[in-house]
């Protein structure tokens, strides 16, 4: 969280609406720990990251959805299971849960 | 703005300050995004929606606080354990930990530097002034000129299960009060450098100072792991991978726990 605090100041003092994506747990091999953090305002604009690179722009598609009211606060999770394919992957071949919500706490 | 407003100014201003905090959120359950934030002797901001499962969960949280782990966990409607009703994720940004390094010599010169590297917040401590100097160590945050026991009176109730004392010095005279001085503290690793020959006699004066054996297993010594490291350098790697092995509870050849020369 600590890398992004500065441009969510940022964001708020002009009135930005901002969500907020947390690694909350990884399974198998993952690049960031729990608590890493990744912000975005309703520009599209990106603080931070989740991963190494691999799942950030899809992390900005649901942030937007998010804010746009099109989904509620909520796990999204990347990566591959046994029994599904995500879309989205990762490289490594772990799989994260992310904790997606708006910053209006 | 919901009712949790502000908690993110003061979550925020923690972490700046570098000052320990703990952000629980419900992440999966009818209250997703509820939050409770908590820090050690401060009164706490928010609720999770239920004053049993807030309770649970300030409790909980302290612990992973102490041990610096973000992690979920799952509890009842009202804070049960072994329930799944609700998955809480516990962000904890923990004080940086701390090695205090006890012998201003070539080897603390690498260990100072190895720590920091992992964000440590490092003291070097000596009795000798002539030694133990700013110049020497410009990358310790201290540098103390005092005997080692007198050093742990004052800062040894602030040390945790993440802390290291390394104990560097290779002179009974500081070797002793530094151990002695350390063992009744909750610091997480204790080493002490020294040939097994050093390490024995030593061992002999630390019974003599009334450390039991029990004491003692808590000593690592000699320090490191058995990586065949030489150089003040790598012996500062063996050290500090012995501290993360001893963290994460892996495996890992100790030198304290093999025979033979040990480099």
């Amino acid at each position: 969280m600590d890398e992004i605090l500065d441009d969510i100041d940022r964001w708020r003092a002009v009135g930005q609406r901002v969500a907020v994506a947390r690694v909350v747990d990884i399974e198998g091999s993952g690049p960031r720990d729990p608590g890493a953090a990744m912000a975005v305002n309703e520009e599209g604009e990106v603080a931070g990251s989740v991963s190494g690179g691999c799942v950030e722009g899809a992390v900005v598609g649901e942030a937007l959805e998010l804010l746009g009211g099109r989904r509620g606060p909520g796990i999204t999770t990347f990566g591959y299971s046994d029994d599904e394919a995500f879309a989205v992957g990762l490289t490594c071949g772990g799989t994260i849960h992310l904790f997606v919500e708006e910053l209006d706490w | 703005m919901s009712e949790a407003a502000g908690i993110y100014e003061a979550f925020r201003d923690a972490i700046r300050a570098e000052e320990p905090v703990a952000l629980a959120t419900i992440i999966d359950g009818p209250d997703a995004g509820a939050k409770l934030l908590l820090q050690p002797d401060a009164p706490t901001m928010g609720t999770l929606g239920d004053a049993d499962l807030d309770r649970v969960v300030e409790r909980d949280a302290l612990g992973m606080l102490d041990a610096g782990i973000s992690e979920v966990r799952h509890y009842g409607q009202h804070g049960e354990a072994r329930q799944m009703d609700l998955s809480v994720f516990v962000e904890c940004h923990a004080r940086r930990p701390h090695m205090v390094i006890f012998g201003a010599v070539d080897f603390t010169r690498a260990l100072a530097s190895q720590a920091k590297l992992l964000g440590y917040r490092v003291t070097v401590c000596d009795a000798r002034e002539v030694f133990a100097t700013k110049r020497r160590f410009p990358m310790a945050d201290e540098v103390v000129v005092d005997w080692p026991n007198r050093l742990l009176d004052r800062i040894g109730d602030e040390l945790g299960p993440r802390d290291a004392v390394c104990v560097l010095t290779h002179d009974h005279k500081f070797d002793v009060p530094a151990i002695v001085g350390a063992l009744p503290t909750r610091v997480g690793y204790l080493g002490a450098m020294g040939s097994r020959t050093t390490h024995e006699k030593r061992t002999e004066r630390l019974r003599e100072a009334g450390v039991s054996d029990e004491e003692l297993e808590r000593v690592m010594a000699p320090i490191g792991l058995d990586i065949g490291g030489r150089t003040p350098e790598e012996t500062a790697v063996s050290i500090v991978a012995e501290i993360i092995a001893a963290h994460t509870g892996r495996q890992a050849p100790r030198l304290k726990d093999g025979e033979g020369r040990i480099h």
